[in-house]
């Protein structure tokens, strides 16, 4: 099975590349319009064709890739940053009050899709790409912090747990001693998966006007205004569509693969 | 003819040998024990008779049972068979019952599925099999969950569903292990019971050399997957031709030379010491209910005196451990190391717990896999208020590695390196490396094999003559506790019941759950 | 078991009145002055002092938090600004399409989740199962959206066996309105039935490994027969608790859908309100949506206590 790993790594890399490389140069600029060489299908020029304003797809996607990829990796990172110490936290106070109320405070948070915080932050402070990272970050904290905290409740039964504490070290002091470096593998895992979903809930911000808005280059938003276009020029909405699925796959297979290479007992969600 | 004929059943399983020309036979009314260390392939011998080896196996040999040869018979002849005329019993009666369903649907299932009847008839022979196992109904409804009962309650569930078609043959795969001693006795008594009741065979994988010699007929010893000695029980345990044999018996007996004990001078002092949990409540305006674990234990250990702690599980062992270890408050009472106490305001006090160390059952669970040995062991010395530093602190990692029978160069290497055995060796080290006065062992030779077990208690005893250490050995083995004790307490629900010199105890026993123990727990000199 | 039930509803209250404190507050107090908000720079200050009367802004903010849920309750949303209509009859005509194009997505979820999840977990790492695990990896990276456009291009615009979108009305009658839905809700359901599918299959894995079902294998039970009467029912619980985090992108992710089909449901109301700043609108959408996703999330733990005995023990 270590053809998922390398097929992941792969594709997460090519990305990666696509995205850095699109911050000192793209076949054409993205923000010149050509309006007579609008939607050209693929050729040797515009490998991806163009678009309604007759700019280069290719190097809309490249550009686009960034957007997603900075987008999905901020938002993972104010999941993990909030929701992991809040989760070990939560299991070092196990059973007490403390830890109901964060527990509780995270299955509301589950009330709130990231949809739905973005909706209600842009209605009143209008619509960016800030606004898509706040409203997948504040979805991916209570993933995190639960993750987190049944990792942690399990570690903390163990007798290597029972050792430090005779040793007379803190609840503090054993959470990033013991327990934090023994879910790491775990919080790869699915901080990878956390990754794919966050491309994929970018894709749907900026398709419905909530995420990144022009002239910042975004695959939902090309996909938006590909969709009047999709019967007359089909490639317009292939490309990012693609980008997005291949993008999203890769992640996932990189996840898979690194469960099975770490330790294939690990549990992670996929909601 | 033999009900089972094993003829020379050879096993790989992914291109490992795991069994090799292993050959038994048990016939019916006939308790065939199957003995030998971790390792040995007993249960994996168990699991070809029941067809449930698993994938990537090749088998070689015969298994004729009942006339019929098990190891060619195809997949749904063999379903036909297993239930019905083989049946298992496993050794985790808490996870061996199908959680979300209530007992009566379990033992009704094992009996349709075999026999063309009503559902309520079915319930109605399952009413009776769980009546037989000694779960009556009046008790034990068959609407009862699986999380209702104790452990022994639920392996005689598992019985019930392995009995209730009058199997030929019984296999029972370390059927008592996980059990009480004085519900190992009831256990193993139901089951003779059936063997002669029913005509059945029984086929019984033990480890226990002792259980063994106290109930069955015929004994297979095995090591690595050969069968290195088998006869009658009392012919084998009488003439032990083979080496093997001869050392697990000596390994089972082993008794420790233990230093005498230095003059009295006290150490630790319990005194009345209560500890109660609050339950939720059953049912919808109820109250919350208390659940008194330990109640009022009063007891002193000495310097330098090894001190057991014996009870049954549920007894409140552990709940009075860790209150000694400073880890859990009390309600009421006192605890003093040295005089001092082990839990003042809110926090355990780093004086105290200085003195005190612990080595766990679990040689897997006791050690943070990321961290190296020398850190491991070293973790104690954070309680110090200058700990070691660089050449020094090496230099103490070594000398404790060596110590406990390992070398210097162990100390750089991770925890999954080592065999169960020194993994234990490992927790005395981090236990001896802050010069405790005190070590606290929690079944701490439970889980190995017997001749390593006896390697440990040897180090105890040895450790004990070099330094002036004191012992509080915890267990539920009653033979280990009365080897390396001066002194035992006898703990049941929450209580002491009976505390003395261990000889006296053991010879004598003054308290009639004392008594009980002693008799529940089998013996290896004198069969019954 | 009515234990259990009644310290779930309460945590039900509870989370529903904690979700209704969040949303008043980004609505009502964050913005400052709501009624100026409401109406944009250019807005004369008599308009605006007619607006906060309107809103009843010159009440304190927890008067108007009181006058917001006890109205809710009695089924009052309020007033839409820009509709000049009340929000509950907005609401009223619009989620008649968002709610059922949910349901029906999940319905279908889980009707193609769980034959293709038993079918995987009993063929393992076999060619089925290899082919189906495939299948859902890359049903999990489809976006939605772009699938229901592309299901567009396929069966409208090439096929023409649909119309591109929008809803003719409940009033057309009920063929009517399921075949609007079924693209919408196919396009919904795909992702989250691989997800689930995904789900299902580790967790009967899992359970294989139990000893329970070594027990049920003893007793003469085939692979599939313990897998059918004693893997599946455990494994239904992990299942729950996604089909549970399911319902909730669904409600969302048909917000989404609606764009794309042109759809009259919540998804449309709630992005006029947004550009048109019509707040009250939002707010109460908001909390709608929310509470259905809380009170489904309820439904899904008292489900757990029908399922696992152990639960109905414990408070």
């Amino acid at each position: 099975m270590k053809k998922t790993l390398w097929i992941g790594l792969g594709l997460t890399l090519l990305f990666l590349l696509a995205a850095a490389v699109s911050l000192l140069w793209t076949p054409f600029d993205i923000e010149s319009l050509d309006i007579r060489n609008k939607l050209r299908p693929p050729d040797a020029q515009n490998w991806l064709g163009t678009d309604h304003f007759g700019r280069d797809i290719l190097s809309m996607v490249m550009s686009g890739a960034r957007t997603s990829i900075a987008v999905a990796l901020v938002a993972v990172g104010i999941g993990m940053g909030l929701g992991v110490p809040l989760g070990l936290w939560a299991a070092a106070r196990r059973g007490a009050w403390l830890d109901e109320m964060i527990m509780r405070g995270n299955d509301l948070i589950f009330a709130f899709p990231s949809l739905v915080i973005a909706i209600l932050i842009t209605a009143v402070f209008g619509a960016s790409a800030v606004n898509a990272i706040i409203a997948i970050g504040i979805f991916n904290i209570p993933v995190f912090a639960r993750l987190s905290r049944s990792a942690a409740l399990s570690l903390w039964q163990r007798d290597f747990i029972l050792a430090a504490r005779t040793c007379g070290k803190s609840a503090f002091r054993i959470s990033y001693e013991h327990i934090l470096p023994n879910m790491i593998n775990l919080l790869i895992v699915q901080g990878t998966i956390q990754f794919s979903l966050g491309i994929l809930a970018e894709a749907a911000l900026s398709y419905i006007g909530l995420g990144a808005q022009p002239p910042v280059a975004s695959w939902g938003r090309m996909l938006a205004d590909a969709q009047t276009l999709v019967s007359i020029a089909p490639h317009v909405a292939l490309a990012p569509g693609m980008a997005i699925v291949l993008m999203v796959l890769g992640l996932n297979l990189l996840g898979d693969g690194l469960r099975d290479w770490l330790d294939p007992k690990l549990r992670v969600t996929r909601a | 003819m033999s009900l089972l004929a094993v003829d020379n059943l050879s096993l790989q399983i992914n291109d490992t040998d795991i069994l090799h020309d292993v050959s038994f036979a048990v016939q019916p009314r006939e308790i065939v024990a199957l003995t030998g260390e971790s390792g040995s392939g007993k249960s994996i011998t168990a699991l070809s008779v029941m067809g449930l080896l698993p994938q990537g196996t090749v088998v070689s040999g015969q298994v004729q049972f009942d006339g019929q040869s098990l190891l060619d018979l195809p997949e749904p002849a063999f379903c036909r068979l297993r239930g019905n005329d083989i049946a298992m019993v496993f050794q985790e009666p808490m996870t061996a019952l199908n959680p979300v369903q209530t007992i009566g649907a379990q033992v009704a299932e094992a009996i349709r599925i075999h026999q063309r009847i009503t559902r309520r008839a079915a319930w109605t022979h399952a009413a009776k099999t769980l009546d037989r196992v000694g779960l009556p109904n009046a008790q034990f409804p068959l609407n009862t969950y699986p999380h209702q009962l104790s452990g022994g309650q639920r392996q005689r569930v598992v019985i019930a569903i392995a009995i209730a078609m009058r199997p030929k043959l019984l296999i029972a795969d370390e059927p008592t292990t996980a059990l009480d001693v004085t519900t190992q006795a009831t256990v193993l008594a139901l089951l003779k019971d059936l063997v002669a009741d029913f005509d059945m065979g029984l086929l019984i994988i033990t480890h226990d050399l002792a259980v063994v010699r106290q109930f069955a007929d015929q004994i297979v010893v095995m090591q690595k997957g050969q069968v290195v000695e088998a006869g009658p029980t009392e012919v084998v345990f009488d003439q032990m031709r083979h080496p093997y044999t001869r050392s697990l018996f000596a390994a089972s007996q082993h008794q420790v030379d233990l230093p005498a004990p230095p003059k009295p001078a006290p150490l630790l002092s319990v005194k009345d010491v209560t500890r109660i949990y609050k339950r939720p409540a059953q049912t919808l305006f109820g109250k919350a209910t208390a659940f008194t674990a330990v109640q009022d234990v009063s007891f002193e250990l000495h310097k330098g005196e090894r001190v057991g702690l014996v009870g049954e599980s549920g007894c409140g062992k552990s709940t009075l451990t860790r209150a000694i270890l400073g880890l859990d408050a009390t309600q009421s009472g006192e605890i003093t190391l040295g005089g001092l106490p082990v839990f003042s305001g809110n926090a355990p006090q780093h004086s105290v717990q200085r003195k005190m160390q612990v080595v766990f059952q679990d040689p897997y669970g006791s050690f943070n896999p990321r961290h190296k040995v020398a850190r491991l062991i070293a973790e104690p010395l954070y309680l110090s208020d200058n700990p070691p530093q660089g050449a020094v602190r090496a230099e103490l990692i070594a000398q404790t590695l060596q110590d406990v029978g390992l070398t210097p160069e162990d100390a750089e290497k991770y925890i999954h390196e080592f065999s169960g055995g020194q993994r234990q060796r490992i927790a005395i080290a981090r236990a001896l490396i802050s010069e405790p006065e005190l070590i606290i062992f929690d079944e701490a030779v439970s889980a190995l094999d017997v001749s390593v077990r006896a390697q440990i208690l040897d180090l105890l005893a040895d450790l004990c003559r070099k330094r002036p250490l004191a012992y509080l050995f915890i267990s539920h083995d009653l033979s280990v506790v009365r080897s390396v004790t001066d002194r035992v307490l006898v703990m049941q629900a929450g209580k002491i019941m009976e505390q003395g010199q261990t000889e006296t105890v053991f010879q004598d026993p003054k308290h009639p759950y004392t008594k009980a123990l002693l008799d529940a727990a089998p013996r290896l000199d004198s069969p019954v | 078991m009515i234990r259990y039930s009644l310290h779930r509803a309460l945590s039900l209250i509870l989370s529903l009145l904690v979700a209704s404190v969040v949303i008043f507050t980004v609505i009502e107090v964050i913005p400052g002055d709501t009624a100026a908000f409401m109406l944009g720079v250019n807005a004369r200050p008599d308009t605006i002092a007619a607006l906060r009367a309107e809103l009843g802004l010159d009440q304190g903010g927890f008067a108007r938090y009181l006058t917001w849920v006890t109205g809710m309750l009695q089924g009052d949303f309020g007033q839409s600004y820009t509709y000049r209509t009340p929000v509950a009859e907005l609401i009223a005509d619009r989620i008649w399409v968002s709610l059922p194009l949910a349901l029906y997505a999940l319905f279908l979820a889980v009707v193609i989740a769980f034959p293709a999840g038993l079918y995987a977990a009993s063929r393992r790492g076999r060619l089925g199962d290899i082919s189906v695990m495939g299948a859902t990896q890359i049903g999990v990276a489809i976006p939605n959206f772009w699938f229901a456009m592309l299901m567009v291009l396929v069966f409208a615009i090439h096929l023409r066996w649909v119309s591109a979108g929008g809803f003719p009305g409940w009033d057309q009658g009920l063929g009517a309105g399921i075949k609007a839905l079924t693209l919408p809700a196919i396009s919904l359901a795909l992702p989250q039935a691989a997800i689930l599918t995904r789900v299902l299959r580790s967790s009967l894995l899992d359970m294989l490994g139990e000893d329970f079902m070594r027990t049920a294998r003893a007793k003469g039970l085939s692979r599939r027969q313990s897998l059918w009467r004693h893997a599946l029912r455990n494994a239904l619980i992990p299942v729950l608790t996604i089909i549970g985090l399911q319902f909730a992108f669904l409600i969302a992710g048909g917000i989404v859908i609606e764009q794309v089909f042109f759809l009259p449901g919540l998804g449309r109301l709630i992005f006029q309100a947004i550009s048109a700043r019509d707040l009250i609108v939002v707010e109460s959408v908001v909390m709608l949506l929310v509470f259905l996703i809380i009170v489904v999330n309820f439904i899904i733990d008292i489900a757990y206590a029908a399922i696992d005995p152990r639960l109905r023990a414990r408070a």
